[in-house]
């Protein structure tokens, strides 16, 4: 395993009087992985993702992104390791058209203009839209807005993508396109993902899953432990996965169910098994 | 109610004035109101107005899209020149009452105000009709260069510029949204007396405000987020290119110049 990023008991508050944003937090990230980061309003998921750029710069521990302390001097060689999608496809897109905005990146990295176009070109390729190169934003969906922005974030070839609720104000079909776009993507590439969420099928989907709580990382784990807590979760003030909304409704209908996590395909085997079994 | 007003729109087309290099048709647009106040009688008017008509005619916009540029400046224009008109005596008199009065050199000056109006509105209208937004900051950011020797911010002004001309359509629909939402809690746009309303603005104005700082503020975060920290070594993707028609125009400019300069008595 070769860890990419690794954060070593940070805290991080925004003012000095109030509780911590962030209170010691450690993980490590490996190359390759799609990570989850869930937990409710407030909890810290977003504080989080924006001290692995530098955006924010934790008071104590400290941040390694691809072997380099995260500081003042190496934050700009840390901004171009990580690409970084934000909420509001709206107020992310700094570009006029289209292929301005995913050009804008390269610009700040002074790349040469062939290049760029090349570049340009290729992202707007890998997000599927290419056809709408010279549009302006406002003539565009807020589905077709993210992708736009994350084709901003891979033609600057990054390591890692972090989605900072990306998909929040997506319709659902929207957000089936964006994280669809970004899974092949990440496989082409051989991207890092971390992806922060309250949609809970695209925790699910994830490597590994991160439980924020209260600034502090109250678990971790594959989607397979984290969601065989079950209802424990809504304590969290996170919803449940469908598979296990359908369990729970099983079981109070007085079906005996597994208590291991199930996905669901694996909902669905167990079903037509059980059925055929009686 | 914003989507009537043609000026500062752009009409999307592929004629001659469409691809002039916008550094080139700007710098003639403004040259262009300068001269015409060189002209001072009905001979050079008529040049000018036949060679603005000539410069629609390239364009191939249609002539509706200048008159309703006009539309919204007609009161303006009109008082002007009817206090014009009113205030200016010479020549035959016609009328006069008190200090009013209706003469010769009042009628002729008049007509020349309205000409020289309807003429600075064509061409700028032409301007912007035919020059997308962003090729405008483009140009300006271009002719601004030189400045930067004492110091002017070209490139944040271009920024600015540019990232304004872009949530210009975000923040209209911002309005209309805010709009109807404080309609729907009762609130009464456009009536009552002045004092009501403009009363009724604040509840539209104060969270437009608000959100735009919040948008602000998410906007330089992604810039920073991908990498941006100035105007110092960045690159450009977009590039203007001079070439020989936008030198012809500039020559074509002077050369109504000289022609004006033979018409003007």
């Amino acid at each position: 395993m070769d860890p990419i990023i690794e954060v070593n008991q940070i805290e991080f508050s925004y003012q000095e009087d109030t509780p911590p944003a962030l209170k010691d937090v450690s993980f490590t990230i490996n190359r390759g992985e799609w990570i989850a980061i869930v937990g409710h309003n407030g909890s810290g998921k977003s504080t989080l993702a924006k001290t692995i750029n530098g955006l924010q710069m934790p008071q104590k521990g400290s941040v390694k992104v691809g072997g380099q302390v995260l500081s003042e001097e190496s934050v700009w060689d840390v901004r171009r390791m990580v690409g970084m999608v934000f909420q509001n496809p709206d107020n992310q897109f700094v570009g006029a058209t289209v292929e301005d905005d995913v050009a804008f990146g390269l610009e700040n990295q002074g790349i040469e203009r062939n290049e760029m176009l090349k570049r340009v070109t290729n992202a707007l390729e890998q997000v599927k839209m290419t056809s709408f190169a010279t549009r302006e934003p406002a003539r565009l969906s807020g589905g077709q807005k993210q992708r736009v922005a994350i084709a901003g974030v891979v033609a600057l070839r990054p390591d890692i993508i972090i989605l900072d609720e990306a998909t929040s104000m997506l319709d659902p079909e929207g957000r089936e396109d964006v994280i669809a776009t970004i899974r092949q993507i990440k496989e082409e590439n051989e991207l890092t993902v971390i992806s922060i969420t309250h949609d809970i099928d695209e925790a699910a989907s994830a490597n590994r899953i991160l439980v924020m709580r209260e600034g502090q990382l109250y678990q971790e784990g594959t989607p397979g432990e984290i969601f065989s807590a079950g209802p424990e979760l809504v304590s969290l003030g996170l919803d449940l996965p469908f598979p296990e909304k359908l369990k729970m409704a099983l079981k109070a209908r007085g079906v005996e169910v597994p208590t291991t996590y199930l996905d669901e395909e694996g909902m669905m085997d167990w079903l037509w098994t059980s059925v055929l079994k009686k | 109610m914003m989507n009537k007003l043609i000026f500062g729109r752009y009409i999307p087309g592929d004629s001659l004035i469409h691809r002039l290099d916008p550094r080139a048709k700007l710098v003639a647009s403004f040259y262009f109101i300068g001269i015409i106040f060189l002209a001072n009688n009905w001979q050079s008017y008529l040049f000018l107005g036949l060679f603005t008509l000539f410069a629609i005619m390239l364009s191939k916009v249609d002539l509706s899209f200048f008159i309703r540029g006009v539309r919204p400046l007609i009161w303006l224009i009109s008082f002007t020149v009817i206090l014009q008109m009113l205030f200016t005596r010479g020549g035959t008199l016609y009328w006069s009452w008190g200090i009013f009065s209706l003469s010769e050199y009042g009628i002729q000056n008049g007509l020349f105000i309205f000409c020289r109006f309807i003429l600075i509105i064509f061409m700028s209208t032409l301007l912007t009709l035919t020059t997308p937004p962003l090729s405008m900051s483009d140009a300006i950011e271009s002719l601004l260069g030189p400045f930067r020797v004492v110091h002017v911010p070209v490139h944040e002004i271009a920024l600015m510029l540019s990232i304004a001309l872009r949530f210009v359509p975000t923040l209209m629909d911002e309005t209309e949204k805010i709009m109807n939402a404080q309609r729907a809690r009762g609130v009464d746009f456009g009536e009552g007396n002045l004092i009501q309303k403009v009363k009724a603005v604040v509840p539209l104005l104060i969270p437009l405000f608000v959100s735009s700082f919040n948008r602000a503020e998410d906007l330089a975060t992604a810039m920073e987020a991908r990498g941006y920290r100035g105007g110092e070594g960045r690159s450009k993707y977009r590039l203007l290119k001079w070439s020989g028609r936008d030198t012809a125009v500039i020559i074509a400019f002077a050369a109504v110049t000289v022609v004006l300069v033979f018409l003007r008595s």
